[in-house]
């Protein structure tokens, strides 16, 4: 099996990969819950059933053929710090990883599938793909679970489809969300009515780590809250639509502040690249939204040489546990925050900056120099 | 039986959990309709007809599942259910409050096709059969599961008194009701 530093040196191929609307679209993810007949749910469970279902299951998960030579590992084994990675490369769910004795993840070499043991359910299945995909995403997800299926005695009624521990994730048990940066409706103060629009047709809207969580760097994550009475197909359907009309209007709201706000927009973007390019003190929420306008200006042509996929690692590796495996300890929140600034100023340097003044001069201070528009 | 609140037949059975005590009400079709019972609002519907006079048989008796002892209060504290089998055993006002978090109260979306994975105990058999599922399974030797008795009783009461055969209702509520006294300790 793999090992928790090769797993984690590898960038996964959603985060170096484009796919379908990658400017606008992040990630696309499904995730299927599963139970098996004979044993409480896992929030019901006493220690020891937990762990006879994960003695009994983890063997047969790491034996899939998608999951072979993956990465397996018991949570007991699992230092915070690891744990908390994970959950910020979202292979695991924020609660799972506050589990312990009795749990498990087995992810995929590729790290395009994860299978959480005991989370809620005693299986979470979960996809993810690059950009608009949740077709994909689905058809990997929905072809392990019908190896799982073959192997273990799954709790399904006819009538209720596959039993959760929660009513809300009965039937298919499918979650399929994805992950957009609308940065340009945020500008444009068109993001709440959008949200609102969502919101309505039933599905959810939420921030970068799932519920309760705050949209920082303009990410957002929409996903589907119905799960009994439409089929899988029929639902992804439905996500993608309403996704294509958030997307065009991401694109003319970025369009349009191009071509009737270019000084507001080329501020922005010139203060965000020379903060994050300079700056010796830089906080988690401050630098999400610094590189999420300095992605929108890669994706406008306003930042010479700036390839998206190093501001999505740079995305990933400002966070708090990742900075803390880079240190290989603990630090303070101060701490971090003058690593994360070390860390973005130096991966920064190989970009040209935004554009509007004479390029060739990366590496000095020319580059803060104010932007013209006469 | 007489009905709750007139002196007909009763043929509507809505049993509750309030408190920790089960309630019992028993209406005649057209009380029924006139309170509401067959809209299924939710859970809190007894509190309607509950007057102390109501308050009738095992007042201190609480429905749990006979898999993992889960009982109803706690389902109504934490919103989730304890086992699979749960939802056999919480299945009174299930309907409703699935229509209030889903599409629709009826799964149309993938099936296991492998056989081992159908667990059918939820529904009453006959009616497995009688609807155009899934080919059921019929013939496979059901693993030992806990006995089932008291929750397919009340699936089909339940189901019972939705497709208004009375008579069958009548008859398997007083089946549960010789049950529950052993199935409640």
């Amino acid at each position: 099996m793999m090992r928790f530093a090769t797993l984690i040196k590898n960038p996964a191929d959603w985060m170096k990969g484009a796919g379908p609307h990658s400017d606008v679209v992040m990630t696309s993810r499904v995730r299927l819950a599963r139970n098996l007949r004979g044993y409480p749910f896992p929030g019901f469970s006493q220690e020891r059933q937990r762990i006879e279902l994960l003695e009994r299951a983890r063997p047969v998960v790491e034996e899939l053929p998608e999951m072979r030579d993956g990465y397996s590992e018991d949570y007991t084994e699992l230092s915070k710090i690891r744990k908390q990675v994970l959950v910020e490369r979202h292979l695991v769910s924020r609660e799972h990883a506050a589990r312990s004795s009795g749990c498990a993840v087995v992810v995929d070499r590729k790290q395009s599938i994860s299978i959480m043991i005991n989370e809620e359910d005693h299986f979470r299945i979960q996809g993810i793909r690059p950009g608009l995909n949740l077709t994909s995403a689905f058809e990997v997800v929905d072809r392990v679970d019908t190896e799982l299926e073959g192997m273990l005695p799954y709790a399904f009624d006819p009538k209720l489809g596959y039993l959760t521990a929660c009513p809300t994730n009965l039937g298919t048990g499918m979650r399929a969300s994805v992950m957009l940066h609308l940065p340009a409706l945020v500008l444009t103060e068109q993001i709440n009515p959008v949200i609102k629009a969502i919101g309505k047709i039933g599905l959810a809207v939420r921030g970068l780590y799932g519920e309760g969580t705050e949209a920082l760097g303009n990410l957002f994550q929409i996903s589907n809250q119905h799960t009994l009475g439409e089929a899988e197909p029929e639902i992804i359907a439905q996500i993608e639509k309403v996704i294509e009309g958030v997307v065009r209007s991401e694109v003319t709201a970025r369009a349009k502040l191009k071509e009737d706000h270019q000084t507001m927009l080329q501020d922005q973007i010139g203060r965000a690249f020379a903060i994050l390019r300079y700056a010796h003190i830089l906080t988690s929420k401050e630098a999400l939204n610094l590189l999420s306008m300095l992605r929108l200006g890669a994706d406008l042509d306003l930042v010479g040489n700036c390839d998206r996929s190093l501001i999505d690692m740079l995305l990933l590796e400002i966070q708090p546990a990742h900075l803390q495996l880079n240190a290989a300890r603990e630090l303070s929140p101060e701490e971090r925050d003058s690593m994360r600034a070390d860390l973005t100023r130096t991966r920064l340097q190989s970009i040209d900056g935004p554009g509007s003044f004479p390029t060739s001069q990366s590496n000095n201070g020319g580059t803060t120099s104010p932007t013209h528009d006469e | 039986m007489k009905c709750d609140v007139c002196e007909n037949e009763a043929t509507v059975f809505l049993t509750q959990i309030i408190n920790g005590q089960m309630t019992t009400v028993n209406l005649c079709e057209t009380c029924s309709k006139a309170k509401g019972v067959t809209e299924e609002t939710g859970f809190g519907l007894a509190e309607a007809f509950l007057s102390p006079s109501h308050r009738t048989e095992s007042d201190t008796m609480e429905i749990a599942c006979d898999a993992c002892g889960f009982t109803a209060s706690q389902l109504k504290k934490i919103g989730r259910m304890g086992c699979p089998e749960c939802y056999a055993a919480f299945r009174d006002g299930l309907d409703g409050l699935l229509r209030n978090m889903h599409k629709g109260t009826r799964h149309v979306g993938k099936r296991p096709s492998h056989l081992s994975a159908v667990a059918p105990q939820i529904l009453p058999r006959q009616r497995a059969s009688a609807l155009k599922e899934a080919p059921a399974p019929a013939p496979v030797p059901t693993p030992p599961v806990p006995p089932p008795d008291l929750a397919k009783l009340r699936a089909e009461l339940d189901l019972a008194v939705k497709e208004e055969r009375y008579e069958d209702a009548a008859k398997l509520k007083a089946e549960i009701e010789n049950f529950q006294p052993k199935a409640s300790k």
